[in-house]
């Protein structure tokens, strides 16, 4: 009897943490996660040109405290825009009307992230406000086509002209339309 | 020409062992249902491969982890995407070393052990005396051993994936200076279902690989000392080499 308690006590232990393990895999690992305590949180949204590779659960930030995360990406097909909802954790409730959102990137090839910065207003954003300032994320094959069509513009003549100084005269009307 | 001859000698002895070990998984198979009804017979058999095998298991997932940690951050520091360690260490783990190192550590805990006990049993002729007495010895012996290894060794390899990714985030987080957050979203980001699922897959084709190499080699040990010997140390090699080449069939027919 002593001997089948312990057996069953050790098989019982073994199984529950087998599928703790798989249900911690399957829940807690991946975005189909099971988020079980909700703090107190409201709601923003803001309205980007191109969010890059900006995935939901990704961190917003405030001068690199992470206040919140994003809960939803929609697309508006009337303005042609990404609609970014984003939860705010209720502690940050400070955040100026006229505040900008920008995205960013965590080192050179991380995930992107959203970055507040705050504005001068006196009223602050509420649970369902937009933020109306937003800068797009930084697209590297957007800037390495303007550098290459820079670079061919600089060049070209060169080729013709066999001369180096009308490049350099080109090069310069160049940079000032930038 | 002596050496083609023996080259084609030792080609027909293994074609002639796969085709003893693919009958003797057949006739495993055909006796389970029956052995089902004995529940307590694989339970038994559960906790010897499965909750015996724990401290190791738990141990070695922790120190893989670990190492995970501190390899994946020195290689992602240069790249500067410290972040993705958590992705990386996952990853890896679940799909890869988690069932891999579980079925090589697997085969030597538990696959010996059944080897060494089912040889020792055929040495001693305990199996004979269950034919004799009209039990059928693969139905009493075999099929719960068998079983049971099958259903350890899935849960075995989460246990080791869990541990494995909190010894990641230990080293990452705790040591290196990881952000924790960033650690756990971009995991949850880039990790799939899809990814859980191939680390489950593979944990189960290994648990019934190791198990049936086990059992076959322990029934048809020479009933010697030496013999049961050679049994566990065949089962350890043929179960190693086995794992690592499904795990390349299964990772290429899942890409």
């Amino acid at each position: 009897m002593r001997k089948s308690h312990t057996l069953n006590l050790g098989t019982g232990t073994f199984v529950l943490l087998g599928f703790a393990a798989l249900f911690f895999l399957t829940t807690q690992t991946t975005s189909r996660g099971i988020s079980f305590a909700s703090p107190p949180h409201y709601d923003l949204t803001a309205k980007f040109d191109n969010i890059g590779d900006l995935k939901v659960g990704a961190p917003v930030s405030m001068s690199g405290v992470e206040m919140g995360r994003v809960t939803k990406i929609d697309f508006d097909s009337k303005e042609y825009k990404a609609v970014v909802t984003m939860r705010l954790d209720a502690r940050y409730d400070k955040i100026p009307t006229d505040s900008d959102a920008a995205i960013y990137t965590q080192g050179l090839l991380g995930g992107k992230f959203i970055g507040l910065t705050a504005g001068g207003a006196e009223t602050y954003l509420k649970g369902g406000d937009q933020i109306d300032f937003t800068q797009s994320a930084f697209v590297l094959e957007n800037l390495i086509g303007q550098v290459l069509a820079n670079f061919t513009k600089s060049t070209a003549p060169s080729d013709s002209g066999k001369t180096d100084a009308p490049p350099a005269a080109e090069a310069k009307p160049s940079e000032k339309t930038k | 020409m002596n050496l083609i001859r023996e080259l084609w000698q030792s080609l027909v002895e293994a074609l002639v062992g796969l085709g003893a070990i693919v009958r003797f998984l057949l006739r495993v198979i055909a006796q389970s249902p029956r052995a089902l009804l004995r529940l307590d017979l694989i339970a038994q058999q559960i906790y010897n491969s499965g909750a015996l095998s724990l401290v190791i298991i738990m141990l070695s997932g922790l120190f893989v982890g670990m190492v995970l940690g501190l390899q994946g951050f020195q290689l992602l520091q240069r790249f500067g995407s410290e972040e993705a360690l958590g992705t990386a260490a996952t990853i890896g783990l679940v799909k890869e070393l988690g069932p891999v190192v579980t079925a090589l550590l697997f085969a030597g805990r538990a696959g010996t052990a059944l080897a060494s006990e089912l040889g020792l049993m055929r040495a001693t002729d305990q199996l004979s005396a269950m034919e004799m007495m009209a039990v059928d010895p693969i139905r009493r012996v075999v099929v719960p051993r068998f079983l049971g290894g099958v259903i350890a060794m899935p849960l075995l390899a989460a246990i080791f994936s869990v541990i494995g990714i909190y010894g990641a985030q230990l080293v990452g987080v705790q040591l290196m200076g990881v952000d924790s957050g960033s650690f756990w979203s971009q995991m949850r980001a880039s990790v799939g279902l899809s990814d859980i699922n191939e680390g489950i897959v593979k944990s189960c084709i290994f648990g019934v690989a190791c198990s049936l190499i086990a059992v076959y080699e322990g029934y048809y040990a020479t009933p010697t000392a030496e013999g049961v010997g050679r049994a566990t140390t065949r089962t350890v090699v043929t179960s190693a080499v086995v794992v690592l080449f499904l795990d390349y069939l299964i990772t290429a027919a899942f890409l």
